[in-house]
């Protein structure tokens, strides 16, 4: 039974909240640490930097990743920037300031002290990152160079060329593979986690498919971190990486973990517009090319001319028209949502009309081309390789694709889960974004989590178990764990449908997009509602998965559409439950006069938590209420 | 468009791969090639006949999953492009494309187009990092980082570490790679302590597993990041030095 849900936040004033906590927080001594086993799924920013930490520290610590080598996580992807409230501009920028600009940009629907606790340790991140050796962009002096990100009026984005996720990644997995050469930090690549175990309420240990063999072996542990990302290719279209999936999380979700909000996703606004049927994935522009690049469409829907034929006049700046003070730096769900609604006008750009223009020639003209080369050639290149267009020569064309999700597994101040010894890190977790996550704040908070919040958190829970063995595993549990993944790997193998995987997710993904997408209403998402599990049985009595055990790709797919017809199902489920609009969440119905997002506190100022309703049955909302002491409950506003 | 592919099929590790041949009409010139082997998997499967098993995650030119021997050529015809970035309209309607996974002893083959390239973890774990353990770093700007050192940094480190230099060279050797990976640490003031130690670590590692370079320069001329081969001259210069530097004069350099 899950009683009153809690955040489980500190008592007392909320900044030195943090502090004190830790101060508060039971110990494990450094020789007791290794009579602790800790298995971590998932080798990003969050599980990478956390095995690193743990490792040095002394703990027995497992890593898992389906990846061949944990440097493929999809944080590799990363491009933009991380942010810190380093101040170094002295522009005005403090951890009051990120903390407020977070808890804003979020629309008010995220806990404020973790918000802070993110925004005090960012400028540890930093620190820690360049010890490691990440080569950050440099000014000629030698000092740290910053842009700025889209919600902030000051310029705190760290960056590494178009790689910053990639320079951030390769500094926590080289710091994590030196724990793996001392032997604190055991390595599993290739292989995948199904199902977690849990004994007399508590996670003692996962059970995974080895991705070459096939076998299905049992693992357990005093503690299980799940660092396993973001769930955005529920959508089959994504900016996500191919691999990545909810598989970890939803599983985690069926043994009793609650799902926070998962209806809360970010759609990025500056992505390259799909071009056929054939479309694998959508390629993000960085966010930073805001800084330079103005978005325009012609102000006349059947203006056929070519971008640099049409005057001045006869172009519609919308985001720097509507929003003076942020102009085109204006957060993700704003501008998404004005795209759209351009597109939607019949003034979209394009041989589809699907997209808008983001345009350079103003920022070629004044800083000259030379600059703008050194700031975004990596991005400029990818989008002509794409495309077959020079960007330096006619505005790129963007639109708005699915990029992240703020919802995830719901954990307290703790990182942890409603199951005991079950911790949730980085985007797979729901913690700190709200209903919008602020660009470069993605990174941040997985080295965050993973860096400076989860030894604290993880020792205050070990320490009760000093003495407790590990749940062996012969246990039944674990018995009855395996035959679970057994079971539906032998089902899959055998349903000899017609169609591929790849067929349902897509299917899936276009009721996804056009019913829970940039904008949802009552109708369509009931409509949802209904067409998601008719689709779910057609896959599950019509899928053709070829082959045997060992390798096989379709067999890895099919284990992961099935858990996102499940969790489709379940933001369809969040998002009609949810009637207000608040950041990456917009109901038609709740929307001010001139079409900005409308929140209602009285009735949604509270974490939405599902619990399981176990196959067939309807989950439980159980909700966590959301309280604002020092950032006042305002109508965002960007004007 | 119209192409015919042949390509490697492989059961599983160690067993015996032949090149088959598939016919792939209609495909489009704005498809990825990737793309292209997604819709001939698609078909392939629809016909009851078992996908080609090939890596690729981001389709972006990052994570370094994807690669493989493209007409002879690893990544494929275009400069400084992987395989997830190539786009259909490069090759010609009618074309035959040989697809065959990258072939080196230390990567064996998987299945079909996928290898073990984990000898490449090996090599950072025996010193590709810079010991800095979490919470002891001071501030950021403490140490002034002259632009032109980060930026070369900054090159070596954009390796994505997908295995096409090896592949591409005749003696499958690991130089460009570890040369990359080496000199992002070596050249930066907080790699210094460890600077000499790292190279003769990183580099026994890889002569454990890779062949020996023998200046051929494939290896650059494949990689899809387009790392310059004067890193591998640099790790040598830091190889050589490291056998006689007496590390107790490490700072006085
Ligand atoms: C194109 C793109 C650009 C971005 N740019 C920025 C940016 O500029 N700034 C910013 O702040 N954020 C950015 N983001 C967001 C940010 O990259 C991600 O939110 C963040 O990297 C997620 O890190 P993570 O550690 O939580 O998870 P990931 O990096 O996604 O890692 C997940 C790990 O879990 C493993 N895993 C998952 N499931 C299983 C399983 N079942 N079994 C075993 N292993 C498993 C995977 O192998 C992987 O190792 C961007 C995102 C995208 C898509
Ligand atoms: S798929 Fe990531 S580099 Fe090609």
């Amino acid at each position: 039974m899950i009683g009153e849900l809690t955040g489980n936040v500190p008592t007392g004033p909320l900044a030195d909240a943090w502090t004190q906590h830790k101060f508060d927080m039971k110990l494990v001594a450094p020789n007791n640490r290794r009579k602790f086993d800790v298995i971590i799924v998932g080798s990003g920013l969050a599980g990478a930097s956390a095995a690193a930490t743990l490792g040095e520290q002394g703990y027995n610590v497992k890593v898992f990743t389906y990846h061949d080598s944990p440097r493929r996580a999809h944080s590799i992807a990363a491009q933009g920037g991380i942010n810190a409230a380093k101040n170094y501009k002295s522009d005005g920028d403090s951890v009051q300031r990120l903390f407020y600009d977070t808890v804003k940009g979020g629309d008010f629907r995220s806990r404020e002290a973790n918000v802070h606790r993110l925004a005090e340790v960012s400028v540890d991140i930093i620190d820690q990152m360049v010890a490691q050796g990440v080569p950050f962009a440099r000014e000629y002096g030698g000092l740290l160079d910053n842009r700025s990100f889209g919600g902030a009026q000051v310029s705190r984005t760290f960056y590494a060329r178009g790689q910053t996720g990639q320079q951030l990644l390769l500094g926590a997995y080289q710091q994590m593979m030196k724990q793996v050469q001392l032997g604190t930090v055991e390595l599993h690549t290739r292989s995948e986690m199904l199902d977690l175990v849990v004994k007399d309420d508590r996670a003692c240990g996962i059970i995974v498919r080895d991705l070459v063999t096939g076998a299905v072996t049992r693992h357990s542990a005093h503690a299980v971190l799940l660092c396993t990302g973001g769930y955005g290719n529920v959508f089959y279209l994504s900016t996500n990486a191919m691999y990545s999936n909810a598989s970890a999380t939803w599983r985690a979700h069926r043994r009793g973990a609650l799902f926070a909000n998962p209806c809360f996703t970010q759609i990025h606004p500056t992505c390259i517009p799909a071009s056929d049927d054939f479309q694998s994935k959508l390629t993000l522009m960085s966010e930073s090319l805001r800084n330079d690049g103005r978005i325009w469409v012609p102000t006349d829907a059947d203006d056929t001319r070519s971008p640099d034929q049409i005057p001045e006049a006869e172009r519609d700046y919308f985001l720097e028209r509507k929003y003076p003070s942020f102009g085109n730096l204006v957060p993700r769900d704003v501008a998404s949502r004005n795209a759209k609604a351009v597109v939607d006008e019949g003034r979209g750009v394009g041989p589809l009309k699907n997209g808008v223009y983001l345009d350079f020639a103003a920022a070629i003209e004044r800083v000259g081309v030379h600059v703008i080369k050194e700031r975004y050639d990596n991005l400029f290149q990818m989008y002509e390789r794409i495309t077959d267009e020079d960007p330096y020569k006619v505005p790129m064309r963007i639109y708005p694709a699915v990029h992240y999700t703020m919802g995830g597994l719901w954990v307290d101040y703790h990182l942890m889960s409603n199951v005991p010894g079950l911790f949730v890190l980085g985007e797979a977790n729901f913690s700190d974004h709200g209903a919008n996550r602020l660009g470069a704040s993605a990174l941040m908070q997985g080295l965050a989590d993973g860096y400076f919040v989860i030894s604290y958190t993880l020792a205050n829970y070990l320490a009760d178990l000093l003495g407790t063995p590990a749940v062996p595993v012969d246990d039944p549990v674990f018995a009855h764990a395996q035959a679970t993944v057994d079971d539906q790997v032998k089902r899959f193998l055998s349903i000899g449908g017609t169609q591929s995987v790849d067929h349902y997710h897509r299917e899936l993904g276009k009721i996804m997009w056009d019913y829970c997408g940039m904008a949802r209403n009552r109708t369509g998402l009931e409509k949802a509602l209904s067409e998601i599990p008719a689709l779910r049985e057609e896959f599950w009595k019509n899928v053709r998965v070829l082959g045997d055990g060992p390798m096989n790709q379709s067999l890895e797919r099919a284990g992961r559409v099935a858990d996102f017809f499940e969790l489709g199902e379940l933001m369809v489920r969040d998002a009609l439950e949810r009637e207000e609009s608040c950041g990456g969440h917009f109901r038609e119905e709740s929307q001010t006069p001139d079409g900005e997002a409308l929140r209602d506190d009285h009735r949604f100022a509270h974490v939405s938590a599902w619990e399981s309703g176990g196959p067939g049955g309807t989950p439980t909302l159980h909700r966590e209420p959301l309280t604002f002491d020092n950032v006042h409950l305002t109508q965002r506003s960007y004007k | 468009m119209h192409v015919t592919l042949h390509v490697w099929r492989q059961a599983g590790p160690g067993a015996p791969g032949t090149m088959e041949t598939y016919d792939a009409p209609d495909i489009s010139e704005e498809m990825s090639f990737l793309e292209m082997l997604d819709v001939v998997n698609e078909r392939l499967n629809s016909q009851g006949r078992e996908p080609i098993a090939f890596e690729h995650d981001c389709r972006e030119g990052i994570c370094g999953s994807c690669g493989m021997m493209i007409n002879g050529q690893a990544h494929g015809p275009e400069r400084g492009t992987a395989t997830c970035q190539l786009h259909m309209r490069k090759f010609a309607d009618g074309e035959h494309i040989y697809i065959e996974p990258w072939r080196a002893k230390a990567f064996p083959v998987l299945r079909d187009l996928v290898v073990d390239r984990s000898a490449f973890d090996k090599i950072v774990e025996a010193g590709g990092y810079i010991t800095a353990p979490t919470g002891a770093a001071p501030d950021a700007n403490l140490t002034l980082i002259p632009k032109d050192v980060a930026d070369a940094a900054m090159d070596a480190a954009a390796c994505i570490a997908c295995g096409a230099c090896v592949a591409a060279c005749p003696n499958s050797a690991a130089q460009l790679f570890t040369s990359a990976k080496v000199n992002h640490l070596n050249l930066l003031p907080q790699g210094q302590s460890e600077r000499y130690q790292r190279v003769l670590g990183m580099v026994d590692a890889m002569e454990e597993f890779f062949g020996s370079c023998t200046n051929h320069g494939e290896c650059q001329e494949a990689c899809p990041k387009e790392i310059s081969i004067d890193f591998i001259a640099y790790m040598n210069r830091d190889y050589v030095r490291a056998q006689l530097k007496n590390r107790k004069l490490l700072s006085q350099d």
